[in-house]
């Protein structure tokens, strides 16, 4: 159980540097320390654990349709990892405390840092490959914060989104990669991927499945040719350069190299990728970490070169070449973090990293040279340091392989010659900065850091020597354990010693360290030769190549999206006709085996009116008004259908629904123009015509096939449940409250959000108001006819009486909360037509808004309800009650339900309709909100 | 009366089409209420049509007409008027705040589109 607390306390930590203030350093220092501290706790007392041979998991399922488990292990490979992230990281947070200055934010740096501590916990913990992929985005992500830190820098922000770019690109194809192999073995469970080598390997997916994986491993351990991010994410502070450079963020490429080791690599194919990709990032990085001025420059080429060594050893066909990658991967940790440090209290003691500036710094900080200089001679391979050891591992494991066949000597000529270039830029890093001349004309007069920015490098150097001088006492368990989890099957035996007598590889080594030093003495002519090349700036290419993306993507974007919404209509409509057609075609016959029903007179009559209308609404659309006359007609007409067809609901709301929209359309007519003006060509008039005329007939051959074929409808269901399951008579209504009443929640929802939507619309809205009609006659003086102001304030009880029996009964006989809203909506509406907007609003200065809101509240609280009494949510509940006088009645908490309908109907169709009409008057919705604001 | 039914709907979302087809907001606005009256229609016969049916359960009766599709078209034509409110209003606001009632975007080509 305390595994996946390893992960959640430094995830709980990045919550905790946000509650300190950006003054209280060392107390925001201390408590962020804390979480990480108590993880690396469990992680050390797992350790014997797991150095004598015991994998720790943990599983709990997350999205299991997925496959997504959240399950975590320790198996040796975590166990030295987790080390590595959670020691330096701790040293990472005491050096940042000093290394940071007041103006930083203190708190928002070390919640970045602990976010990505967690997301790089969770790669080396994650037991499921795509639990691995989140946390492995979640390190893209992290890493960009953290980079783009200094966000006031345009260097930073740049270095921060391409890192991110690719990065996050690698990750997907990752993801895609997993997928493949997932699919391949059948789970995403670690363990079995881990054991099913064979199976993945014989099958044709594993080719792409492996480039998709190395491509995700390769752009975060930035191999060659996805290295340039790197050297730019330099424009983040030093702590996480320092971190994100040793033991974290580029480790995790080769930690997956590691991980999948065991189910992908063996092939040919492996060998010739991984190997030949290591060997080249190699040398081409660590020539280009001699060439570089900038000091952090210099270090993220070598880093990128190290890196490369170690992708190169995990490639390599040999056992013992994967126990010196794993063992390279410690050191590496160990001295590039003080580098970097060191490099940090460079640029902070004299205010600059040039190389060309800085000079005989070991006079001002003694203590600085010398760990910086034993740091860079482990980088280098000097015997008695941790880095010689690994390197001298990685010489023999190179001359014993078979890859390349008779050109196998270049794999060992090519790594001596990585490691001349390596010696050569570590000595050039010591003796440029801290040796020679006292440095002139510097930014800021150097002093020695405080002590406390030194223990850090101070910790680290430490264990540098003594894995150098005792390595077998000191990690033999570690690198066996590790060594167990990456290659599974026997594992050779492990001999850590400093000296292996005079053979090959010492030779190497010899050559190694002479040649570095001579290519230092001759640098000039390096320099020289360089120079003849044209400077190219990574970051350039890259922001070119994704701005000629950009602009690529916005044009054929322009092409598509012009602006006409006829047009889109257009391939719309023709996307439909295209899909519809063909099926229809695909039917034997139009007509299905149902027999069909009789015709009569008013069928005809009522069908022939309804075509009429709705023809003449299209014909004479020019004429707005008439076309609107029109539209009422095929609205009432509709409404008859609907009672012709034994829906009296439906008639009812479709009879209400018509009055509000006619009375809206015409009211918005009001403040747009009454005609419109001929524009379309004939050419184009022919067309929509035709486009119209096969819409249309597709519609009708697909709804009389419909018609006229069986059905299989899950009605049944419902009528046989309505009584005895939602307690009312009136089946439509007890699917709109009960049955269905999730889909009638969300219908109310979006009829509120819409009346919402326009109420905003309305704000401030100005509109030329016409004084006249289109014909040049003035309106009536006569606004508010004392006829129609009489009738409708007489009708206007009795209305509202209807409107609550047509609630009432609506569970039982037809009606219900849309139908009550709607009567109840049209019956004040009538009110603000006969009376005008004065008068009703001194007599009803209701706010419409609380109430649809209310509405949607009261029907989703109902819907809650039904949780408190242990029911899923909006279980309806009903029963009968007997009143004196009354008689026997029927309750059920569906009526609460439609209650909020009938608020929010009333509600959304008063917010749209009321403030639309006030938009004549000086109750516009603009000065309303002004005098509520004062 | 199968057919007579379809030939109406066919009828009325031809004529909505076309409407929706046109290059101004009203006349669009309008097409798209017709349209959805034809779409009503359309998803109310998927039940089929039923004459004479009972609208409430009674005892005895067993002659129904198919409640499912009606409560679907109910919730669509109050959804249906806010669509059409929507919209309307956003034509206003459109002709308020850049003074036309063009549907194309002003900033498009001018040409084809516009002309025919």
């Amino acid at each position: 159980m305390s595994l996946p607390l390893i992960v959640l306390l430094p995830l709980l930590g990045s919550l905790i540097p946000l509650l300190c203030s950006n003054r209280q350093r060392n107390l925001n220092a201390l408590t962020t320390a804390l979480l990480p501290a108590i993880a690396l706790g469990i992680v050390i007392a797992h350790a014997p654990g797991v150095i004598s041979g015991e994998v720790y998991h943990f599983s709990m399922s997350w999205v299991p349709q997925l496959g997504l488990d959240l399950a975590f292990r320790i198996d040796g490979l975590s166990l030295l990892f987790l080390l590595l992230i959670l020691g330096i990281g701790l040293l990472i947070i005491l050096y940042a405390r000093y290394y940071l200055s007041p103006d930083d934010s203190m708190p928002r740096f070390y919640a970045y840092l602990m976010l990505f501590m967690t997301s790089m916990i969770g790669i080396v913990m994650a037991d499921n490959l795509l639990l691995l992929w989140v946390f492995w985005e979640l390190t893209s992500l992290s890493s960009f914060l953290l980079i783009g830190y200094w966000y006031q820098q345009s260097e930073a922000r740049r270095g921060a989104r391409m890192a991110l770019a690719v990065t996050g690109m690698g990750g997907l194809a990752m993801l895609a990669g997993f997928l493949l192999i997932g699919h391949i073995v059948g789970t995403y469970d670690m363990q079995t991927v881990l054991d099913s080598r064979d199976l993945i390997q014989a099958d044709p997916r594993y080719l792409p499945a492996l480039l998709l994986v190395l491509l995700g491993a390769f752009t975060k351990s930035a191999q060659f040719p996805f290295h340039f991010w790197l050297p730019h994410a330099m424009a983040a502070p030093t702590p996480v350069s320092a971190f994100l450079h040793s033991a974290t963020m580029v480790k995790a490429g080769v930690f997956l190299l590691a991980r999948m080791h065991p189910a992908l690599a063996g092939s040919q194919l492996w060998l010739y990728i991984v190997t030949l990709t290591g060997l080249v990032t190699m040398i081409y990085a660590a020539y280009f970490a001699l060439l570089k001025y900038d000091l952090k420059g210099v270090l993220a080429f070598s880093t990128i070169s190290h890196l490369g060594m170690i992708t190169m050893l995990f490639g390599l066909d040999s056992k013992l070449a994967v126990v010196a990658g794993l063992f390279h991967i410690v050191n590496h940790a160990m001295f590039k973090a003080t580098l970097f440090m060191s490099s940090g209290i460079v640029d902070h003691e004299t205010g600059t990293r040039d190389i060309r500036k800085l000079s005989g710094l070991r006079r001002s900080m003694p203590m600085t040279a010398a760990l910086a200089a034993l740091a860079a001679a482990s980088m280098a391979g000097v015997p008695l340091l941790n880095g010689f050891i690994s390197k001298e591992m990685m010489l023999t494991e190179t001359l014993g392989t078979g890859i390349l066949g008779g050109l196998a000597w270049l794999i060992p000529v090519l790594a001596t010659l990585g490691s001349v270039l390596s010696v050569a830029y570590s000595l050039r890093y010591v003796r440029n900065v801290f040796f020679g001349p006292e440095a002139q004309e510097l930014p800021k007069t150097p002093h020695e850091a405080p002590l406390m920015m030194r223990l850090p490098m101070i910790l680290l150097v430490v264990p540098c020597i003594l894995v150098g001088l005792m390595p077998a006492l000191i990690l033999t368990g570690l690198l066996d354990a590790a060594a167990q989890a990456t290659i599974l099957s026997p594992r050779p035996e492990l001999h850590l010693s400093l000296w292996h007598g005079f053979n090959l590889p010492l030779l190497m080594s010899a050559i190694a360290l002479a040649g570095g030093v001579g290519l230092y003495v001759l640098r000039r002519n390096l320099f020289s030769f360089q120079r003849q090349f044209p400077q190219r700036n990574a970051l350039m290419i890259f922001e070119h190549n994704t701005r000629r993306v950009l602009h690529w993507a916005q044009e054929a974007i322009d092409r598509l999206e012009n602006g006409s919404l006829q047009r889109y209509m257009l391939w719309l409509i023709i996307a439909v006709l295209f899909l519809t057609g063909s099926g229809l075609l695909d039917l034997e016959q139009l007509q299905g085996p149902l027999p069909l029903q009789p015709l009569d007179g008013l069928l005809i009559a009522g069908a022939a009116i309804t075509i009429l209308a709705g023809l003449g609404t299209a014909v004479l659309h020019r004429r707005r008004l008439v076309s609107l006359m029109m539209l009422s007609v095929v609205g009432l007409m509709v409404s008859l259908a609907f009672a012709r067809f034994s829906a009296p609901d439906l008639a009812l709301t479709q009879l209400a629904v018509e009055v509000v929209t006619v009375i809206l359309l015409m009211l918005a007519l009001f403040f747009l123009p009454q005609r419109t003006p001929k524009e379309s060509s004939g050419g184009r008039v022919v067309r929509d015509v035709l486009l119209a005329a096969a819409f249309g007939g597709i519609v009708a051959s697909l709804n009389y096939a419909l018609l006229t074929r069986p059905l299989n409808s899950i009605s049944g269901f419902f009528l046989e449940n309505s009584v005895s399951g939602g307690g009312g008579h009136n089946v439509v209504n007890v699917i709109l409250v009960d049955f269905r009443g999730f889909d009638t929640l969300g219908e109310i929802t979006v009829l509120c959000i819409a009346a919402i939507g326009i109420y905003k619309l309305l704000n401030r809205l100005r509109l030329f108001m016409p004084s006249s009609d289109s014909e040049g006659r003035p309106w009536s003086k006569d606004l508010h006819p004392m006829l129609l102001g009489t009738v409708s304030q007489s009708l206007l009880p009795l209305a509202l009486l209807v409107s609550v029996f047509i609630f009432l009964r609506g569970h039982n006989e037809p009606g219900g909360g849309f139908i009550a809203g709607l009567v109840t909506a049209v019956a004040l509406i009538l009110l603000y037509i006969a009376r005008g907007v004065d008068w009703t609003q001194q007599r009803m200065s209701y706010q419409y808004q609380p109430i649809a809101v209310t509405g949607v509240a009261i029907a989703a609280m109902t819907g809650l309800g039904s949780w408190v009494f242990g029911h899923n949510f909006l279980t309806s509940a009903f029963g009968h009650f007997s009143l004196p006088w009354i008689g026997e009645i029927e309750l059920a908490t569906a009526m609460l339900f439609d209650l909020g309908v009938y608020l929010t109907v009333v509600g959304a169709t008063l917010m749209i309709l009321a403030n639309l009409g006030k938009l004549t008057t000086r109750h516009r919705p603009s000065k309303e909100n002004e005098k509520e604001t004062v | 009366m199968e057919a007579l039914f379809a030939t109406v709907t066919g009828f009325l979302a031809a004529s909505g089409l076309y409407l929706a087809l046109r290059g101004r907001t009203f006349p669009v606005v309008v097409g798209l209420t017709l349209l959805s009256y034809a779409v009503n229609l359309f998803l109310f016969s998927t039940g089929g049509l039923t004459t004479n049916g009972a609208a409430v359960m009674q005892d005895g009766v067993t002659h129904y007409a198919d409640p499912l599709p009606q409560a679907l078209v109910l919730t669509a034509i109050v959804i249906g008027f806010a669509m059409t409110a929507f919209s309307v209003i956003l034509a206003m606001r459109v002709r308020g705040d850049q003074g036309s009632d063009q549907v194309n975007d002003q900033r498009a080509e001018e040409s084809k589109e516009e002309k025919s």
